[in-house]
């Protein structure tokens, strides 16, 4: 029972966190379906440090390195979107998914090119961290409290003030809403759109680290994210674009993930018998019921996927 | 010149091999990070792919399982290029794929049906699998893009259940279809003897032509393309001019799946790949269609040509060293060569504006012209 708690905290986590990314993003009025690929680059950058810096630097140096490289990384990701659908009026779709395909190929090439490097004959894309990763964990009991989860919660808090009690936040909103009437009143839909994105990369980023570390203590790169990045989008239409409801989605569906992981373990599930790949499916099955009843009345951002375009009204 | 410069068709096609060349360059400077020393050799492999070989009937029959993986990427970009004339974008062609692997493999494997009702399994599947996200997209406002990802995970999932069951005892792979089951093969038409006797080459890749020109008549030429583009253009004045837009979406939705999964037909039903039962993805060929749709300028025809040419350098990736670098190089390039083509309608923004300048200067001049001229006179 602990083990399905831990795993729903942990996965809720990284839906958190990659939810509110697109929340931020569609908010200012770009859509961002890169969130997998940029997940992936995050994770690749954060698994990066431990490998190279765990044992040279103290514990909390780490944690706080292996925090901001990853979202430094998913930032730098994303500003390809950025560049792509603020300034050159990209179809956006087309975009967020090339930045998908190309974070998997990509971090692939990276990965194997440096293990390839350090040892020619180690052709693998995997990336250990299993010494790191312990650093990361209370054990609280049976519980492993894993730090990742009071960032979350810092970070939901964080969010939810900036969205809805700042300048900045509104006039954020503001620009995914009506964004000519933003730029009426003078302000500045484009860097409000990057930022929105750059926001949106950097909250990928470092779900992207918490994903990859909830469970394993290496990640074989070509898998990739298993999909958690379009989870969090349905998180996020689920939860309205408003990071308190996001939060509640999130739970919900890390709950259905975290079945998949631990069913085994419960004599009554296990005895079921249902072959594991139901397990699997639950999330995206959940995710598309939840989907068909909540989208009619979507609270979606009016003029997001729309290119700002200053000559019209 | 000016003429040519002004067609559309010609402006697609130079923005796509703008794309081309700027997806290989970056993946040549990304090879030349990884070891500068056989870069070079690196990117020639890629572009040349079968071409590596020395010998002649090795090139030919290289060339064949080329073209074997073309007819599905082939059609996996049909799919895809129908369904976003009618301004839909189906990302879940992978899975509509995936699912038409499942349903042709287990009618041949588990049922030995022969070939032609196997592939029409395929179809069925990845028909009902594109019509889920047209009833979720027309009656609850899904986005088609969310659906079809979810769908694509819950199909890989079925998948691999499914076929589980008509797999070897010894690999996690399925049994071979030539070996099982040999009415559900492919016919050959003899087009193998043509590249050096490849078993595979056969029926898919003439059908996949046939395929792309009869998309191509239907979506210019009949009432009923021009329904649907009409419906893509703006759902409200279709609906507006009597015209069933939720049906229209469905059925776009449900033909793109048919496509999809009458290329996973295609391809194992040739006995040339096997499904891997513990696969962790879907197979990347609808993925890759979303490429060869942009790079072919969303047109079928096009589309034959990006097919062949992205299949072509994703073949060549697995020719590299394999000491230096990777076979991802290719799916970096054509990655690269998608996050392009999102630019295309800002290039051919760029030509015309470029080609309306001109214009214009040359009016200036000769009206200039005309006046100096007419001065002398006077």
């Amino acid at each position: 029972m602990t083990l399905l708690l831990q795993y729903t905290l942990i996965f809720a986590s990284v839906l958190i966190l990659v939810a509110l990314g697109g929340c931020f993003s569609e908010h200012s009025g770009v859509i961002n379906l890169g969130l997998e690929g940029t997940m992936l680059v995050g994770a690749m950058g954060g698994a990066l440090v431990m490998r190279y810096l765990t044992g040279s630097v103290s514990t909390p140096v780490l944690i706080l390195l292996v925090i901001l490289v990853s979202m430094l990384a998913g930032t730098i990701y994303s500003s390809l979107l950025a560049v792509a659908s603020i300034h050159f009026k990209a179809d956006q779709t087309i975009v967020g998914t090339a930045l998908n395909m190309l974070g998997l190929a990509g971090v692939t090439v990276v990965v194997k090119a440096i293990n390839t490097a350090a040892n020619p004959d180690d052709v693998s894309s995997i990336i250990q961290y299993g010494a790191a990763r312990d650093k990361f964990v209370v054990k609280l009991g049976n519980f492993e409290f894993s730090w990742f989860m009071l960032v979350t919660v810092i970070l939901l808090v964080t969010a939810y003030v900036l969205l809805y009690k700042t300048k900045f936040g509104l006039r954020l909103m503001a620009c995914g809403e009506h964004p000519q009437a933003a730029a009426s009143v003078g302000i500045s839909v484009f860097k409000m759109r990057w930022a929105g994105v750059l926001i949106s990369g950097a909250l990928a980023g470092i779900g992207g680290i918490v994903f990859i570390m909830a469970g394993a203590s290496e990640w074989r790169f070509e898998y990739g994210v298993a999909g958690f990045g379009f989870l969090s989008l349905a998180v996020m239409i689920f939860g309205q674009w408003k990071p308190q409801r996001i939060a509640l989605a999130a739970l919900l569906f890390g709950l259905f993930r975290a079945l998949s992981n631990v069913y085994s373990s419960f004599g009554w599930l296990a005895a079921l018998n249902i072959p594991s790949s139901v397990y699997n499916m639950m999330p995206y099955i959940i995710s598309l019921i939840v989907l068909a009843f909540t989208s009619k009345s979507s609270r979606a951002p009016k003029a997001e996927g729309i290119p700002y375009d200053k000559s019209t009204r | 010149m000016k003429k040519l410069l002004k067609n559309d068709g010609f402006q697609s096609l130079l923005a796509s091999l703008i794309c081309i060349l700027l997806g290989l360059l970056i993946g040549y400077i990304v090879l030349l990070f990884i070891n500068p020393a056989g870069a070079w050799e690196a990117i020639t492999t890629v572009i040349k792919n079968f071409l590596t070989y020395n010998r002649k009937d090795s090139q030919l029959k290289y060339l064949g399982n080329t073209l074997v993986k073309t007819a599905p990427l082939l059609m996996c970009s049909l799919s895809i290029l129908f369904s976003y004339k009618v301004g839909l974008f189906n990302i879940g062609a992978a899975g509509q794929y995936c699912i038409g692997i499942a349903c042709s493999l287990y009618c041949a494997l588990a049922l030995k049906l022969p070939w032609w009702v196997c592939a029409l399994a395929a179809m069925a599947g990845g028909a009902v699998a594109g019509s889920i996200s047209g009833l979720l997209k027309s009656y609850c406002n899904v986005n088609e893009v969310i659906s079809g990802i979810m769908l694509n995970w819950i199909i890989l999932y079925l998948t691999n259940m499914l076929l589980n069951g008509v797999k070897e005892s010894a690999s996690p792979y399925t049994k071979e279809v030539a070996g099982t089951s040999a009415a559900s093969v492919l016919p050959t038409l003899g087009l193998g003897k043509l590249l050096s006797d490849n078993k595979y080459v056969g029926l898919s890749i003439p059908l996949a032509i046939l395929l792309a020109v009869a998309i191509w008549i239907i979506l210019e030429k009949t009432k009923f393309g021009y329904e649907l583009r009409a419906t893509g253009g703006n759902k409200n004045a279709a609906k507006y001019a009597g015209m069933a837009e939720k049906r229209n979406i469905i059925v776009t939705l449900a033909i793109s799946g048919a496509l999809a999964g009458l290329g996973a037909a295609m391809l194992y039903l040739t006995s040339y790949e096997q499904w891997n039962c513990s696969s962790s993805s879907v197979p990347g060929m609808g993925f890759n269609g979303i490429a060869a749709a942009f790079l072919g300028g969303l047109n079928p025809i096009g589309a034959i040509l990006s097919s062949f040419f992205i299949q072509h350098i994703t073949a060549g990736g697995a020719y590299v060293d394999k000491k230096l670098y990777c076979a991802q190089i290719s799916d970096l390039i054509s990655s690269f060569i998608i996050y392009l083509c999102g630019f295309v309608f800002f290039m051919k923004l760029m030509m015309n504006k470029r080609l309306a300048k001109r214009e214009e200067a040359a009016a200036r001049k000769a009206l200039a012209e005309k006046e100096s001229k007419g001065g002398e006179v006077k």
